[in-house]
């Protein structure tokens, strides 16, 4: 091939928004955008609500399906089995061959399989991709009992699919508290908490030492590390993931657990990318990150970053900003900006206050002289440019917690807790912090300022 | 609890069926007095004299009764025609007034008993089913299995539910005649209220009002935990059976025009009708308070609290139309068109039928002025073809029959011109809009599959874009619906509320413009 062409090998997030700011910025170089797992984008955060019956799959698509042929951005769908990175080919499973100038790899991830004793029987699986989402529906008819294997934000998700099709679970998960490995005590305790009021059988402390398969090759059971067995017709296996890298494994590629990048994006090879899930930085992109970003949103800025990289003279590092992130866990929705682990030592300082319902809950975390490091919210709405404002200007504690008002995005008419807040606060700092006061006619008006 | 809800299910049923079925009872049979009674003086001698030959008669059924009296009737006015005296001709419609008067049978004999075990039933069990809704279940979004059920998503019992109500609607508007039994039910309950019997719109009226209330107990139960719901619900419950409902027949009972001080000219698109400034104009001190309230609402109502609030004040929260539904429609949000294609329909549509009804109403004050000149005719023309095609058609039999097709806001969307006309407010002047939280939006598409008004929101969430769209009605089951807390409809300052160039907040390599 002659003229330059970008192939981008995965359409999930980081794949398609790097093709789409390719397009913005260069209406002319062909772009394709090469996948096996569905011919249009979908959004796979979405996988759960088509299981329960929220959606179908059209309505995850995020763009409609005329619109890659508006913005001339060719679509490829085929399982690529090789590539030769020599010879600048895709090679397809059908024979195809693809030639590309400049390749970005966008793989994403797979579900971790530890090598579980009968990991590979039927009724087994993870959740990542539409396939697994379409196994799940058939293994999944008419059974009894499921059980659910790691705890992390899938697992809750599968959790709830389950339950929303009134099938009941046992959850094993192997930490003392739900999540607690990202999540400080009792926020975990809260989730916990939450899940089994959802009549999910949680068992925490617990791991799963063996699947049972009967004579066909189909689960019928669970072994627990504590010798108990649960009968079961369905395992779900959400033990976290990790990047999909198998197709470079014996390949010049530099992989470590994922494709080794600069911040550019830049793996070892001349005209070859990796963004998203699959990609590991060299170095961590900023303070408090890890070197491998699985969510949505560090895939949609890796893509942003690498095109404006493929098209621009200028090329700049990739900079994330402050932290962010939010998941559900059932009807409990979580956000998270700035730097918040699950423990933490002098003199870092902790504000938690959690509301009676035992369902809403906030905490802030304060470096020594007092700045914020980061929050986490619990049910209760919180607005993103707040907190990326005032954690990137090191806001004090007094003046974060007074402005709180200023940051709540709960709906309107949501109940307010904030005075609850501000009297635990107030009560813990020997401060007097007064609740902000809106008159009359703001409250009429429904303003926030 | 599931026993109490199949038993309601049940119950509704059964209320649905008797109702379905009184129309087909009793028998007719209509005498020289009826006639005298339910006919103009300028026309009595003539109907008497043609309605002769169904005097012997007893008709089992109102088919046959409604077919002997059209066949006569339409014969005279025919030869009328004919013969070019069409002064003569008999243009009002004595079909239904004549057969409500030729009943006779079970329902007029015991009307309360019929009304309760239709009507009362069918609320009764629809309480039933949904008091005890999601009890013992925590707050949250109720939406399992929706695209699994055959009523929500178009399948076999959507279809029926969709065809019961288009026939419904296609018989109350043009062959009220064979309702009369259902009419005749409800007049003692109009009396008590009115003074006076009951004509279909009364029917229709106290169907509509207690479908509100009924499905409004469904939203609170749905909703639970979410106040902007349950207030939003309780407002739209409260004015439909107050303002719409209540209010204009005790008006009636102190001998007042029927008013509605809720419902707005374009919506109310006969309110400059003359025989409605008439009866307003000829009504006292409160008549010219109707006039004058209806008025202000048009010119300083609607812009200032659009302004503050958005279009959602009205179309979410005080109209009978929104109330409908958000209540009866709740189930079928989900099933609007959000394609770039509906959108543009949506748009010369609803700004089209604006246009009309402006222009009508124009000529119809012209001709109030000018005295019936040349005008009258063009007038009444325009009239009749509105309320055809628009007052009925569109915003009943399209507006509700179709709501298990094309979602619960057909009308409001394509068709309703004072939407037009807030929404034209919302968009270019206005303190209103949703916002999008910063890089939260992770484009699962619930947003926008739940947007009754077919918005694509996750276009905008997705591009940290607020929604600033003329069609929003602000029901904020968007933001609830949300699973990241990506949106919040809010009031503020216009500055920075139109944002076309967004920046998404996270990466601070590069300015991202989506
Ligand atoms: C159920 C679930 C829920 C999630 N929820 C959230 C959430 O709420 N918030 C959040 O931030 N993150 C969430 N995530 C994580 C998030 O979805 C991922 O981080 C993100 O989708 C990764 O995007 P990507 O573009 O890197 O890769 P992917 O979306 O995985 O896309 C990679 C694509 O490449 C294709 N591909 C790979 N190899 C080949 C090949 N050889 N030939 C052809 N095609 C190939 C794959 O089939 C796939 O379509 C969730 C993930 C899952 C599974
Ligand atoms: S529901 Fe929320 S997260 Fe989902 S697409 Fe809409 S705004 Fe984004």
């Amino acid at each position: 091939m002659s003229e330059n062409n970008i192939v981008i090998l995965g359409n999930g997030i980081s794949g398609v928004t790097c093709a789409r700011h390719i397009r913005k910025n260069d209406p002319n170089i062909p772009i394709t955008i090469v996948s096996a797992e569905t011919r249009h984008f979908f959004s796979r955060t979405a996988l759960m609500y088509i299981y329960m019956g929220h959606m179908k799959y059209e309505h995850t698509k995020p763009y409609a399906d005329d619109f890659w042929e508006k913005n001339d951005i060719k679509l490829l769908f085929g399982w690529v089995k090789a590539i030769d990175f020599s010879t600048q080919e895709l090679n397809f499973e059908d024979g195809e061959v693809l030639g590309y100038k400049q390749l970005v790899l966008a793989t994403g991830s797979k579900p971790n399989m530890f090598g579980w004793p009968g990991q590979d029987l039927n009724g087994v699986q993870g959740l990542y991709s539409y396939q697994d989402l379409l196994n799940m529906e058939k293994n999944t008819q008419d059974i009894q009992h499921a059980v659910l294997v790691g705890g992390g934000l899938i697992g809750v998700e599968m959790a709830e699919m389950l339950a929303s099709r009134k099938i009941p679970v046992t959850f094993l998960v192997r930490e003392k508290g739900f999540w607690d490995n990202i999540l400080p005590k009792e926020e975990a305790a809260l989730v916990g908490r939450h899940i089994r009021e959802h009549h999910i059988d949680l068992k925490l402390d617990t791991e799963l030492k063996e699947i049972i398969g009967d004579e066909k090759g189909q689960v019928k059971a669970v072994k627990t590390s504590n010798g108990e067995i649960i009968n079961c017709q369905f395992v779900g296996l959400t033990a976290g993931v990790s990047p999909n890298i198998a197709l470079f494994k014996n390949s010049d590629l530099n992989t470590n657990r994922g494709i080794l990048v600069d911040d550019q994006f830049r793996t070892n090879l001349p005209n070859v990318y990796a963004i998203g899930d699959c990609a590991e930085f060299k170095k961590p992109p900023g303070k408090d990150r890890k070197n491998i970003e699985q969510v949505w949103y560090t895939g949609r800025m890796h893509g942003e970053t690498l095109a404006h990289n493929l098209t621009r003279e200028k090329k700049v590092g990739y900079t994330p900003g402050i932290w962010f992130n939010s998941a559900k866990f059932f009807d409990i929705e979580y956000q998270t900006y700035g730097h918040v682990p699950p423990s933490w030592e002098n003199p870092i300082r902790t504000f938690y206050w959690e509301g009676e319902s035992g369902k809403v809950a906030l905490r802030f975390l304060f470096d020594q002289e007092d700045r914020i490091l980061g929050m986490n919210a619990f049910g209760w709405r919180m607005r993103h440019e707040f907190f990326d404002r005032a954690i990137k200007e090191g806001w004090k504690a007094d003046r974060v917690i007074g402005q709180l008002d200023k940051a709540n995005f709960n709906p309107e008419f949501h109940k307010k807790f904030y005075k609850q807040l501000l009297d635990k606060y107030n009560g813990e700092n020997s401060t007097s912090i007064p609740l902000p006061r809106r008159s009359f006619i703001q409250k009429l008006m429904g303003s926030r300022s | 609890m599931k026993l109490l809800q199949n038993l309601g299910l049940v119950l509704f049923i059964i209320g649905l069926l008797v109702f379905t079925g009184i129309p087909f009872s009793g028998s007719y049979q209509l005498d020289r007095k009826m006639v005298l009674d339910h006919t103009k003086e300028m026309h009595q001698d003539a109907m008497v004299e043609v309605l002769e030959p169904m005097y012997e008669n007893t008709y089992a059924s109102n088919f046959s009764f409604i077919k002997d009296f059209n066949d006569l009737f339409n014969a005279y006015n025919e030869g009328l025609k004919e013969e070019q005296a069409w002064d003569k001709v008999i243009w009002d419609d004595y079909a239904f007034p004549l057969t409500k008067a030729a009943s006779n049978g079970p329902v007029e004999d015991a009307p309360l008993l019929f009304l309760a075990l239709s009507i009362g039933l069918a609320v009764m069990g629809g309480l039933l089913y949904a008091i005890p809704l999601y009890r013992n279940k925590p707050a949250g979004i109720k939406h399992d299995g929706i695209y699994f059920s055959s009523m929500k998503a178009r399948g076999w019992l959507g279809i029926i539910t969709g065809t019961y109500l288009i026939v419904f609607y296609i018989i109350l508007y043009w062959y009220p005649e064979y309702l009369t039994n259902l009419v005749i039910m409800v007049d003692p309950l109009s009396i008590l209220l009115s003074g006076g019997p009951a004509s279909q719109w009364f029917l229709y009226g106290l169907i509509y009002t207690l479908a509100i209330l009924v499905m409004g107990v469904r939203m609170f139960r749905k909703y639970k935990g979410n106040n902007y719901q349950t207030i939003r619900t309780a407002s739209v419950m409260f004015f439909q059976l107050a303002f719409a409902f209540l209010i204009p027949e005790i008006l009636v009972l102190f001998n007042m025009p029927w008013h509605d001080f809720k419902n707005i000219w374009p919506l109310d698109y006969s309110f400059f009708y003359e025989y409605r400034i008439e009866g307003m104009v000829s009504s006292g001190a409160l008549g010219m308070f109707m006039l004058i309230w209806g008025i202000i609402l048009i010119v300083i109502g609607v812009p200032a609290f659009t302004y503050f609030y958005g279009k959602r004040w009205y179309c979410s929260w005080v109209c009978g139309c929104g109330g409908l539904a958000e209540t009866v429609g709740d189930p079928y949000r989900q099933l609007s068109d959000k394609s770039l294609k509906a959108w543009q329909v949506e748009r010369y549509l609803v700004h089209g039928v604006l246009v009309l009804a402006v222009v009508m109403t124009a000529v119809t004050i012209t001709n109030y002025f000018m005295e019936f000149g040349l005008l009258e005719q063009a007038t009444n023309q325009f009239h009749s073809l509105y309320g055809f095609a628009i007052g009925s058609a569109f915003a009943g039999v399209i507006g509700t029959g179709f709501y298990p097709f094309m979602g619960n806001r057909v009308w409001c969307r394509f068709g309703c011109p004072l939407a037009a006309y807030l929404g034209l407010v919302q968009r270019f002047k206005s303190r209103f809009r949703i916002t999008t939280n910063g890089g939260q939006c992770i484009s699962c598409g619930n947003c926008s599959t739940y947007c009754e008004m077919g918005i694509d929101v996750r276009w905008y969430a997705q591009r940290g874009q607020n929604i600033v769209r003329s069609s929003c009605v602000g029901c904020g089951v968007c933001s609830a619906v949300c699973p990241r807390g990506v949106l919040k409809l809010e009031n503020g300052q216009e500055a920075g509320r139109i944002n076309d160039m967004p920046i998404i907040i996270g990466n601070e390599s590069i300015k991202v413009k989506s």
